[in-house]
C-alpha cells in the first residue's frame, strides 16, 4: 500500500535530534533554527565527558557536530561498534547526495543519521543545519570585521593626533595628509594610517 | 592555481614533514606552493580529502586502507605513495598500574610487562571492572600495535580488556578522570599526560614492532593520476624535508616552528624531546633516550612496502571479526604505490629499494641490502614476539596469530 508522505509522518514518532558543539553560542543558533520544525525533539550537547553514554541515552535518529570537534573519531567508533543502541546509526553517506555533503563539509557540520530513516524527513534537517551554520559562520565574521574597523578608526584617530602635533596641522589638513599618501602609493589609508602609529612608536614617540 | 597543494594533517609531532617542506622551502624548491589545513579528528581530515577541501592528508594508515575498502562509508580509492613516518607512539599507563606492571627507571620489557597486566587484567575481569584502553582512532597503528602486544601476551582484546577510541587532545584528560587505565597515543600526548602526572609511559610502540608503519601520505587515487608529476615534486620536497628533520643539529629549530600556533600550537620543548628521541618517563624524572622512538628517514622509511599495507590489512581481518579476503587483501596492498615513490626519486641520491614487499620483521641484526645507489644499511625490523610476517603467506600468518 502506498501512503502519503504527509500522512506517513503523521504517524512517525517525532525524530530526535542531537547536537553536539563545545560552542554553546553555536549550539544555540543551530537550536533556535531547528526548534522551528514540527515534531522533533532537539538535545543540546556542549559537554566533551560523558559525551557517549549521553548519545547512549538520547538514542537520536540525527546527530548534528560540528566538524572541528575532537570527539567525532570517538562518537564514530561507537556508532560502529555500539551494541547499546538497538539501530545501527551510519553517517548519512546516500551516494546520490554527493552535494549536500559536500555543502555540510563547507559550512562545518558532519552529521550521523539512522540507518533507513526516509530521506524525506533527513534532508530538510540538514538543510537547515547547513543554513544555520553559515549564519553563524557570516555572524562571526561580521563581528571579526566590526572589530577590525573599530580598530582601523582608532589607529586612524591616532595617526592624525600624530601628524596634529608634530606638523602643526589641523584635524582636516592631517586627513588629508594620510589620503594623498595613500593614493600614491596605492595602499589603503587604515594601512598609511598604521605605518604612522608605528614609524612614530619607533622614533619614540608613545 | 595548479601547483597549489593542500595538505589536512591533525597536530602531532609526526606532521612534521610537509609542515617543514613548507617552512623550509622544500616545496617551493620543487615548484610546489603547500598549503596546510590543520583538523582535530581524523574523521574531519578525511572528509576534506573526499570532498576535496585538501589534495593530500597526513593520516594514520590502517585508515589509508579502510577508506578503500569502504569501512563504514562507502568505498573511495586512496593512495599512499610515502610513508610520513615509523613508530613514534607510546604506551602510557595510570601511575598505580604502571606501578605494577613496571619497574620504575626505565621502559618497560614488552614480555614481562604484558605478563604482569594479564594477571591484573585477569583480576579486574573477575571484579567486573576490565581493564580499559584507549586508542587514537579504531583505524589506527595505535589500535594494531596495541592489540598485537595485548594478544601475544595472552590478554585478549575485546574479551579480556576493553578499548575505545579517544582523541589525542583528551588522552591525559581521560586517564587523569579515570576514563581509561592506558593509553597509546602519538607524541606530544603521552608527554602531555606524564607532565599532568596523570600516568606513566611504560612502553615506546617501536618495542612492539621495530619498524611499524605509522603515517601515511594519502591522496584520492584520480588525483594522483591527474597530478602525478605534482605529486613526484611534493615527494621530492618531502625527502628533503625528512633528511632535515632528523639531524640534530636542526632539531630546536623544528621543534620551534612545531610548536607554532598554526600548527601543534603546543610546548617546543616536549615536542624537541620527542624529536630527539628522549621521553620523559614519569614526572620529575630525567628523560630517557630511546634511539629511533620516531623514524623519519633513515633505511628508506618513507618508501611504501607493499607488505606494510599487507600487514595492516591482517590485522583489520583479525580484529573486526570480518573474515579474511584474498580479493580484499589485494585491494589493500594496491593502497601502497611504491612505483609512484621510485619514479619521483630515481636518479637521485637517495636509496631506492629494489623489491616492492619483504618478510616483515626477519632481520634480527644489521644487514645489507641492494640498492641501484649502492648498499643499504637495515636494523632490526622484528616484532617483539619474535614472529615473522611473510606477505606471501598472509592466510597462514593470520592463522598462526593467537
Amino acid at each position: 500500500m502506498k501512503v502519503a508522505p504527509g500522512i506517513a509522518a503523521l504517524h512517525n514518532p517525532p525524530m530526535r535530534i542531537a547536537i553536539i558543539d563545545e560552542s554553546a553560542g553555536r549550539a544555540a543558533v543551530i537550536h533556535e533554527g531547528l526548534a522551528a520544525l514540527d515534531d522533533c525533539e532537539i538535545f543540546v550537547i556542549t559537554e566533551r565527558r560523558g559525551l557517549v553514554a549521553r548519545i547512549g541515552e538520547i538514542a537520536p535518529d540525527i546527530v548534528l557536530m560540528d566538524l572541528g570537534n575532537p570527539s567525532r573519531d570517538m562518537l564514530e567508533e561507537y556508532f560502529a561498534v555500539s551494541r547499546a543502541v538497538s539501530r545501527p546509526i551510519a553517517m548519512f553517506v546516500d551516494e546520490s547526495d554527493d552535494d549536500a555533503i559536500a555543502a555540510s563539509i563547507d559550512a562545518g557540520v558532519s552529521s550521523y543519521v539512522v540507518d533507513g530513516l526516509a530521506s524525506h524527513r533527513i534532508r530538510p534537517i540538514l538543510d537547515l543545519a547547513v543554513r544555520r551554520f553559515n549564519a553563524f559562520a557570516r555572524l562571526e565574521s561580521d563581528l571579526a570585521e566590526a572589530k577590525g574597523k573599530l580598530a582601523e578608526r582608532v589607529t586612524l584617530d591616532r595617526a592624525k593626533r600624530i601628524l596634529m602635533d608634530s606638523r602643526g596641522l589641523t584635524e582636516p589638513q592631517a586627513y588629508a595628509a594620510l589620503r594623498k599618501a595613500a593614493m600614491n602609493q596605492g595602499r589603503r589609508i587604515a594601512d598609511i594610517a598604521e605605518a604612522v602609529v608605528t614609524a612614530h612608536q619607533l622614533i619614540g614617540g608613545r | 592555481m595548479a601547483l597549489d597543494f593542500t595538505i589536512g594533517f591533525l597536530p602531532l609531532v609526526d606532521a612534521c614533514l610537509p609542515i617543514l617542506a613548507r617552512e623550509h622551502g622544500f616545496a617551493e624548491a620543487e615548484g610546489v606552493a603547500l598549503r596546510l589545513v590543520r583538523d582535530m579528528s581524523w574523521a574531519t581530515v578525511l572528509d576534506r580529502l573526499l570532498y576535496g577541501h585538501s589534495d593530500a592528508a597526513h593520516m594514520v594508515a590502517p585508515l589509508a586502507i579502510a577508506t578503500t575498502l569502504g569501512r563504514g562509508r562507502p568505498p573511495v580509492p586512496l593512495a599512499v605513495p610515502f610513508v610520513l613516518g615509523l613508530n613514534g607512539n607510546a604506551i602510557t599507563l595510570r601511575t598505580d598500574l604502571a606501578d605494577r606492571v613496571c619497574p620504575a627507571g626505565g621502559l618497560g620489557n614488552p614480555k614481562a610487562v604484558g605478563a604482569a597486566l594479564r594477571v591484573v587484567a585477569a583480576e579486574r575481569l573477575a571484579a567486573g571492572q576490565p581493564l580499559r584502553f584507549g586508542v587514537v582512532h579504531r583505524y589506527s597503528s595505535h589500535n594494531y600495535m596495541l592489540r598485537y602486544w595485548l594478544a601475544a601476551c595472552g590478554i585478549r582484546p575485546d574479551i579480556d580488556v576493553s578499548i575505545t577510541t579517544v582523541a589525542p587532545p583528551f588522552c591525559a584528560d581521560a586517564l587523569e578522570a579515570g576514563e581509561v587505565d592506558g593509553i597509546c597515543v602519538g607524541e606530544p600526548w603521552n608527554s602531555v599526560a606524564v607532565e599532568h602526572g596523570a600516568g606513566r609511559i611504560v612502553l615506546a610502540t617501536a618495542q612492539i614492532w621495530r619498524r611499524g608503519v605509522e603515517k601515511v601520505l594519502a591522496l584520492r587515487e584520480p588525483v594522483l593520476n591527474e597530478r602525478r608529476d605534482q605529486v613526484e615534486a611534493l615527494l621530492r620536497a618531502l625527502v628533503a624535508a625528512a633528511r632535515h628533520f632528523v639531524d640534530p643539529a636542526n632539531a630546536e629549530t623544528n621543534a620551534v616552528i612545531l610548536a607554532r600556533p598554526e600548527y601543534l600550537d603546543g610546548s617546543a620543548a616536549l615536542i624537541q624531546r620527542a624529536i630527539t628521541d628522549r621521553l620523559l618517563l614519569v614526572r620529575g624524572g630525567q628523560p630517557v633516550h630511546f634511539p629511533d622512538f620516531m623514524f623519519q628517514y633513515r633505511e628508506a622509511a618513507n618508501f611504501p612496502w607493499v607488505s606494510q599495507a599487507e600487514w595492516l590489512y591482517t590485522q583489520m581481518a583479525r580484529w573486526e571479526g570480518t573474515p579474511f579476503s584474498s580479493e580484499e587483501a589485494a585491494k589493500a596492498a594496491r593502497v601502497f604505490r611504491p612505483d609512484v615513490y621510485r619514479s619521483a626519486l630515481m636518479g637521485g641520491a637517495e636509496p631506492l629499494p629494489g623489491a616492492s614487499s619483504k618478510v616483515e620483521g626477519s632481520l634480527a641484526g644489521i644487514t645489507a641490502v641492494g640498492t641501484p645507489q649502492g648498499r643499504m644499511m637495515l636494523e632490526s625490523n622484528r616484532f617483539f614476539d619474535g614472529v615473522e610476517f611473510d606477505p606471501n603467506d598472509l592466510e597462514g600468518y593470520l592463522a598462526r596469530l593467537p
